[in-house]
């Protein structure tokens, strides 16, 4: 060994006066390189200054939008939408998408409406089992992406028409009226009652969009479970050599999202009053939690973003729509400007990631 | 050697299709030495150490550790057992932080309600736990260990995978190319790493192309050569190029004989 150890260090000798430091950081500390970084550690930053900057024009344009009753009527418009994107926000983190989010939370909200008014079960438990049989319908959803490894495009493009196709067959399109409702089943409403401060209308269901998005934002932030739905959106492959049951957050996240698209289809029956299987949310719910989570900043490749930003993504286009009408513009308007800010969206997200290099 | 290995393979086979990656392949790692496993490109090493490891299944043959039959399914598994691995790709989430890293897969929890309850992380115990092991390493000067692992250099990112293995190895340490991505004086630090997580008492699997780091470490050496065991030489009854010889196949050791 003696002699081949020598030659294995002598080379090494040149080392000696070299600096003892090693691998040090040379930082450079130019303007926009420190806001590409900060934007990296603060994904939901880029919407937050959005919807700021939004708020502003619009109360400058139009004096009627800083109006209390206003700002109101956007949170409850966005209810539906924000519950949706807190669904589809933890499937997007697992690099992944999910197209059946408006056809779970229609098909569970016939199916919480139906199990009451064709079966006579009681409310409340109308709404557990429609909650379950939501929460069913991701794990299906999960398991096809994690056990059979199809794509999620493909899985939930196919469990979207297979859940609306059901949801027609089942309910023989039929729509629960409001006012039946009211009358037998008050608890599938309960999150269309508000409180009124001030003569000021906000409804149960912007309290339950907070409360999720807060527990969600504290779930993927403060517990492995979190870091562990991000380690499988950032590297599948590292996760699983790293010790994460990939399959398995696989299937819970599905799952988690079938159950957050029955809770918003509870709200639905409380926000529209009926039932009603034609839902517009069926069609629209995918591209709207879509939207919201792109606008958010939340990264399509996955493992990238957070939950806050989703909501300000859902807060941004409510503002849109609300204030391009107040100003009294086409609201054709409303859609063009949101589809140049999803592209500035995922543009930006492009740029941040760069950060990384 | 009188020992009993600490893990023994004995007859491990994989096949990928047509492709048999190992074939009857034998191996010991005895207790507190360095075991350099050493072979051309495609020899089968990386299926040799996957199947230690847990990544992969082997075929036919059997692991034992300790002198007690195991099994893994997952690396998780061989992780439970204190087998710890560093892969050639690191496996770390690049968007995630340093001790998010480090501690993926046994996150430590925040005792009381907040941790048995709510599930909250223990962040502050797992950041100082993830900065007292680089500070041991010595390996880098990092600024926030909350900075993302893609915000790290080659170098880097190497050293903390490297750290973690040596954090939480208790039985194990695997060490699929460890200086590869290194300059000089960071694998410096690798190697001096490596000498003292044997004088913990650990054994570890060092595989390498690098010869010189090789010979300076190890106390045996194995050479992989068309999915099998070749022989184990010692770095003091061999030179650097017999070793090289013998890995591909331009010479055979004393005693072997080859089929095919």
């Amino acid at each position: 060994m003696a002699s081949d150890a020598k030659g294995a260090t002598s080379f090494e000798e040149g080392l000696k006066g070299a600096s003892e430091k090693v691998a040090e950081f040379h930082e450079d500390k130019g303007a926009l390189k420190r806001l590409q970084t900060w934007l990296h550690q603060t994904p939901s930053a880029v919407p937050m200054i959005v919807l700021v900057i939004a708020l502003i024009i619009f109360g400058v344009l139009s004096e009627n939008f800083f109006k209390a009753t206003t700002l109101s009527t956007i949170l409850q418009q966005i209810a539906i939408v924000g519950i949706l994107g807190c669904a589809q926000s933890v499937v997007v983190l697992t690099a992944g998408i999910d197209l059946s989010v408006g056809a779970i939370a229609v098909f569970s909200s016939v199916l919480m409406g139906q199990m009451t008014f064709r079966y006579g079960i009681p409310a409340e438990l109308s709404i557990l089992i429609g909650l379950v049989l939501g929460t069913a319908m991701g794990f299906v959803n999960g398991w096809l992406v994690a056990k059979v490894k199809l794509p999620p495009f493909i899985v939930t493009l196919g469990t979207w028409q297979i859940l609306l196709a059901s949801n027609f067959i089942f309910s023989a399109n039929e729509t629960i009226r409001s006012s039946d409702i009211e009358k037998q089943a008050g608890a599938l409403q309960f999150w269309g009652q508000s409180i009124q401060p001030g003569g000021v209308k906000v409804l149960f269901a912007v309290f339950l969009l907070i409360a999720l998005v807060a527990i969600m934002a504290y779930v993927l932030r403060q517990t492995a479970w979190g870091r562990h739905v991000y380690a499988v959106g950032d590297d599948p492959d590292a996760a699983e050599l790293a010790g994460v049951k990939t399959k398995t957050i696989l299937i819970q996240v599905y799952a988690l999202a079938g159950f957050f698209c029955a809770i918003a289809g509870w709200v639905m029956i409380g926000r529209f009053g009926s039932v009603s299987p034609t839902a517009s949310t069926g069609q629209m719910g995918n591209i709207q939690s879509i939207t919201a989570v792109v606008i958010g900043g939340i990264s399509l490749f996955g493992g990238r973003g957070s939950i806050v930003g989703m909501f300000f993504g859902a807060l941004i286009v409510g503002v849109f729509e609300m204030g391009l009408r107040l100003v009294g513009t086409d609201p054709q308007w409303t859609f063009f400007l949101i589809g140049v800010l999803i592209i500035f969206a995922v543009a930006v997200d492009q740029w941040i990631r760069k950060a990384a290099a | 050697m009188t020992q009993e290995p600490i893990l023994k393979g004995r007859g491990l086979v994989k096949r990928y299709g047509k492709v048999t990656a190992l074939d009857h392949c034998d191996f010991d790692l005895y207790p507190g030495e360095i075991l350099a496993v050493i072979g051309d490109n495609g020899a089968g090493k990386s299926s040799l150490i996957k199947a230690l490891s847990g990544a992969v299944q082997p075929d036919e043959g059997e692991i034992t550790l300790e002198g007690k039959p195991i099994q893994f399914s997952t690396p998780l598994d061989a992780r439970a057992y204190g087998i710890e691995c560093v892969y050639q790709t690191l496996a770390m989430s690049p968007a995630l932080s340093i001790a998010d890293n480090m501690f993926m897969g046994r996150e430590l929890r925040k005792p009381g309600i907040m941790g048995a309850l709510f599930r909250q992380l223990d962040k502050p115990a797992m950041e100082k736990f993830a900065r007292a092991k680089l500070n041991e390493l010595g390996l880098m000067t990092i600024q926030n260990i909350n900075q993302a692992v893609e915000t790290l250099s080659g170098g880097q990112r190497q050293g903390v995978a490297v750290a973690r293995a040596a954090a939480f190895g208790s039985k194990v340490v695997i060490l699929d190319e460890p200086t590869a991505a290194l300059g000089v004086k960071e694998s410096r630090r690798v190697l001096e790493l490596i000498r003292d997580v044997r004088s913990r008492g650990i054994p570890i699997i060092l595989i390498s192309h690098n010869m010189p780091h090789v010979f300076e470490v190890a106390d045996r050496i194995h050479i992989h050569r068309l999915g099998k065991r070749l022989c184990v030489i010692k770095p003091g009854d061999y030179s650097m190029s017999d070793a090289v010889a013998f890995m591909t196949g331009a010479k055979l050791p004393e005693g072997v004989t080859e089929a095919a």
